[in-house]
């Protein structure tokens, strides 16, 4: 098999791209997915506030992926679903498993990588006690509840107060369940506020900010946990032990680009986003493999996600017909308060406006976002406030970009 | 009638389980009582894995005669089932001339005990053997014998192959009680189930002193300790290649660091004395874990960890292995206290249990029919592509993976259902499988096998645990 | 002359808008930043309302998303879960009712095309 572009991914960044490489031009391409249906993680995600970016409109998930599902659909892009794709090589070989062809090899001119992010699971954390049944991730709970209609549990305490994690309180809440305590080990949520308002303040579910579970209690099922204050260095302090009865513990811990084929394939991966270094285009470090959502970096919004795969979808375009192989690159670096920037790189020459876009390392109020290059002051803006939870992002104007010389660094600073 | 047998093995351990299987290569009606919901609960679900070279037990123990002996059959053993073994080396390192004195010592007691390939090597190659070890170690004690194998695996292939050759496994037997007869015992178990045999095999790991006493003899005692143990992800795999031991000092063995047969590395064990078959981890073992691991390494990649978890280890008062018939009741076995290097020790120790002690009672006939080898549980991984194709022709579910971070197909998961010994939960087929066992620890797959379990099992998935009963994972239905 | 600050749920900024309210009518805001904002922090003094958005049994027993095609009461919350929670239905397309008249003439509308 052959195609010019295959795209790792069903969910809403390889269904966008799909979409946008198609109406730019490429018309021989292929969707690879592992699960039964396109969607990716929307379909259970069946709560709203999806898409009032991009369409002025609260939807829910399922919604949210049927937009654009009826898209691939309407230009009939070929889709694999229950396909599973076992590895990339650089050459843009792809080994891919499902119950029709067996294991099959696909060759592409150009791969996007669309695979999203997993969970962080509780075993990273090495919490003491016991193993026992009741442990799961927010999401592994969200489709127990969503998709196959079972309860996990009656009475739950939730570690990470992550947006998945918020949800899903209000979720099992609605659905007859105890939520006793979300618990965040940071002094501040990583959630969206209007999550901490309509999932926990509606249900009158605490909040115990800079606290961790300590200790899991239980043989064969949960039957308790404790948690406790920690101090700045996020070490617990003993003597501040809180315990709950609960049969259930939900982590909401964050999420890990799921960059395995990547590692496979060669790509050089970014330790600071745990997903590929890449240009404006959203082009890896291997030549015609690109990468976009998720699997780049973890987004707050989905809108977000279909914009970048729009952008690598068109990008995908222009590398198969016009093969600029020579670059004039120039990186852009995290500065003071920013954990991350993409693009990592840009092309000086690039005909088009580049968003950067941004995390902050801590929450700040009335500070001034800066882009420097050498002396050179490219960019400066007063921002209301900014927090790590929330994404940010900056246009970099082609003009801008003209005749700098040295690397572009972004820094909040009061 | 179907519950009387020759010979009842009690403990679905190593021990137990390849004992079972020495005796099915006889003419032999035997079966293995386990109190779990699966074999390999205990002590061998969770310990390092490690097939010890024997330059650690006293010379003249039980310890270093199986010791040596096991080391020796390991090889072949795992070969026949199909089960994951690296003689990957082992390497104890000495951060200072005291403790290089003690290697030395370390390395006449393993001569003794009839160790091969013992090499005292200095700091130059210990950094080429193990690139990642501190640059304060200054040599190690290199036995070139010692080896991997995954505990649990082991334990399931032995029980596996003796159930293909025609023993019987009751799983949920909980002995609770006993009568001797003139001709043997009535085993009863919680369930109200009951079993008669003419001899009883105690390898009850832990419960071995309980059911010694249960059955007649009070002299077996039996204490515990746990070992608390921290795993890193694959991707760190490479980081040691040898299982690497401190020097042990008057203050403990200390712990190890070691590769595992799938490619995980292993940080532990601690050793805590406890009074039951608590396997918590602790804020305080998993911190020692840690700190002495920095010690050995000062650029483990901790952040890397998947999970951790602890194991309980049963010792006899003696401080050696109990193999001997009871002094006071006869036809009972007693295979107890078997600690560390009981793994390595097991196929020595099943060997000798049955040609010293079963053959006492019985007249051995070998079965003309015993197959020895068996179909290893990761077969279909270990296949060609184009024989992976052929299989999935057949059988479609070996296409459909449900285990991503391991890359298990359902195919896989069923045949871990319907095998021997047969997977009736989430763990059973975690451990045969390795679905779940991944960087995601379960959080994709989790739900898939649920519905596979209940399908195969022909049950609500209500119904589906994690462990057995109680540790159903579902509470009930949304609506 | 009665002062409170709320969280604006109406889009993912999360505007803390503080209101105040003399006892029968809002006489001030600040802090929105949009129109949205204004009503959604007026309704929230006077009748806070929610969108539910939950699951329905199908026929052939799978699990469907609905959500309520306007914001219910949020008083009301656990009393129309509880009426959805009998519902069994046929597969719907998105937008399709659900459930007429939950309250207020609100409807239960179907949220996901399962077989598309």
């Amino acid at each position: 098999m052959n195609y010019d572009l295959v795209i790792i991914g069903g969910g809403p960044a390889g269904l966008a791209a799909a979409v946008s490489a198609f109406d730019a031009g490429v018309k021989n391409l292929l969707i690879i997915e592992r699960e039964k249906r396109l969607g990716g993680i929307l379909n259970q995600c069946i709560h709203n506030g999806f898409g009032l970016t991009r369409f002025k409109e609260s939807l829910t998930g399922p919604e949210y992926a049927y937009r654009f599902i009826k898209q691939v659909k309407q230009r009939n892009i070929p889709v694999f679903t229950d396909t599973t794709v076992l590895s990339l090589t650089p050459e843009k070989q792809i080994t891919a498993i499902n119950s029709q062809n067996g294991v099959f090899t696909i060759n592409a001119k150009a791969v996007i990588l669309a695979m999203g992010a997993r969970e962080r699971a509780k075993g990273a954390l090495n919490i003491p006690g016991s193993r026992p049944a009741g442990i799961y991730s927010a999401g592994t709970a969200q489709k127990y509840v969503n998709v196959m209609g079972y309860m996990p549990g009656k009475e739950i305490v939730i570690l990470g107060s992550g947006d998945i994690g918020l949800i899903m309180a209000r979720r099992m809440t609605l659905e007859g369940a105890k939520v006793k305590a979300v618990c965040e080990i940071m002094p501040y949520s990583s959630g969206l506020k209007r999550n901490i308002e309509q999932c926990l303040n509606d249900f009158n579910i605490p909040l115990y900010l800079s606290h961790t579970i300590t200790k899991i209690e239980g043989k064969d099922r949960v039957t308790g946990v404790e948690i406790s204050k920690v101090d700045e260095n996020r070490l617990p302090i003993a003597g501040t032990e809180i315990h709950f009865d609960c049969d259930t513990i939900l982590f909401s811990v964050g999420l890990i680009p799921e960059n395995e084929l990547t590692k496979g394939a060669g790509v050089l991966l970014a330790p600071d986003t745990k997903g590929a270094v890449v240009n404006e285009n959203r082009q890896t470090s291997v030549q015609g493999i690109f990468a976009c959502g998720n699997v780049l970096h973890v987004h707050d919004l989905v809108d977000f996600v279909s914009e970048e795969a729009e952008l690598t979808g068109r990008a995908v375009y222009e590398y198969l017909t016009n093969d600029k192989t020579v670059r004039d690159n120039i990186n852009v670096q995290k500065g003071a308060n920013v954990s991350y920037v993409i693009p990592q790189m840009i092309d000086k020459n690039t005909k088009n406006n580049v968003k950067l876009f941004f995390r902050v390392k801590k929450e700040m109020k009335n500070p001034t976002v800066k882009i420097v290059s050498g002396g050179k002051v490219v960019y400066e803006r007063k921002k209301k406030s900014v927090a790590p939870g929330e994404m940010e992002n900056v246009i970099l104007k082609v003009d801008n970009l003209k005749g700098l010389e040295q690397e572009i660094v972004v820094r909040v600073e009061d | 009638m179907k519950n009387i047998y020759d010979v009842a093995v009690i403990g679905g351990g190593v021990i137990g389980g390849t004992i079972l299987r020495e005796l099915s290569k006889y003419q032999l009606n035997c079966v293995l009582l386990e109190k779990g919901s699966d074999v390999s609960l205990g002590q061998s679900r969770a310990n390092s894995g490690i097939v010890h070279a024997g330059f650690d037990a006293m010379p003249n123990t039980l310890k270093a005669k199986f010791n040596v002996l096991g080391n020796k059959m390991m090889k072949d053993y795992v070969k026949d089932l199909g089960v994951k073994y690296q003689n990957n080396g082992s390497l104890v390192i000495a951060f200072n001339e005291r403790e290089m004195q003690t290697l030395e010592e370390l390395l006449e007691r393993g001569k003794k005990n009839g160790v091969d390939g013992l090499e005292i090597i200095g700091k130059a190659k210990l950094n080429e053997l193990e690139p990642n070890i501190s640059k304060n170690a200054i040599g190690a004690l290199w036995a070139k014998t010692g080896g991997i194998v995954c505990p649990y695996e082991l334990t399931i292939a032995s029980i596996g192959n003796a159930m293909d050759n025609g023993a019987s496994l009751l799983l949920d037997f909980n002995v609770i009680r006993a009568d001797k007869g003139d001709f043997g015992f009535n085993l009863y178990s919680q369930a109200g189930e009951s079993v008669f045999a003419s001899v009883v095999i105690n390898c009850a790991g832990l419960g071995s002193g309980e059911i010694a006493k249960l059955l007649g003899d009070e002299s077996l005692k039996i204490g515990a300790r746990k070992g608390e143990y921290i795993l890193l992800d694959r991707e760190s795999g490479d980081f040691a290649s040898h299982t690497i031991f401190t020097t042990p000092t008057e203050k403990g063995k200390g712990i190890l660091i070691s590769n595992t047969v799938d490619g995980n590395i292993i940080l532990g064990p601690t050793a805590e004395q406890i009074l039951d078959d608590n396997t918590d981890t602790t804020l305080d073992g998993l911190n020692s874990i840690i700190n002495q691991a920095k010690l050995m390494s000062e650029n483990l990649p901790l952040y890397n960890t998947i999970t951790s978890f602890a194991g309980v280890r049963a010792y006899s008062s003696s401080g050696d292995f109990v193999i001997q018939e009871s002094c006071s009741v006869s036809g009972l076995i007693n295979v107890a206290g078997i600690e560390s290097p009981g793994l390595t020790s097991a196929p020595a120790i099943a060997k000798f249990v049955v040609e010293e002690f079963v053959a006492k009672k019985f007249e051995l006939v070998k079965k003309q029919n015993f197959n020895g080898k068996r179909i290893a549980d990761n077969w279909f991984k270990n296949l060609s592509i184009e024989e992976k194709n052929s299989v999935i022709t057949k059988d479609k579910a070996y296409g459909n993976i449900i285990c991503r971070c391991e890359q298990v197909t359902e195919g896989e998961i069923v045949h871990a259902i319907k095998g021997n010994p047969p997977a009736r939960t989430i763990d059973a087929v975690k451990r045969r499988t390795r679905a779940g066992m991944g960087r995601c620890q379960s959080g994709f797959c989790q739900s898939r096998v649920a519905e596979i379990l209940a399908r195969e099992l022909e049950i609500d998935i209500l119904e589906v645990t994690k462990s057995g009963q109680g540790s159903e994972i579902l509470m009930g239905r949304t609506k | 002359m009665e002062k409170r600050t709320i969280t604006c749920i109406e889009c993912p900024i999360g505007c803390s808008i503080t209101v105040s309210f003399d006892g029968a009518n809002v006489t001030n805001l600040e802090g929105n930043t949009c129109q949205r904002g204004a009503l959604y922090a007026k309704n929230e003094i006077i009748c806070p309302r929610r969108v539910i958005t939950t699951t329905v049994k199908t026929t052939d027993g799978r699990m469907m998303a609905v959500k309520t095609d306007r914001p219910i009461k949020k008083s009301q919350t656990f009393e129309i879960m509880q009426k959805i929670r009998t519902i069994i239905t046929e597969p719907k397309n998105i937008g399709e009712v659900v459930l007429e008249n939950v309250s207020e003439d609100i409807n239960l509308v179907s949220a996901q095309d399962l077989d598309f």
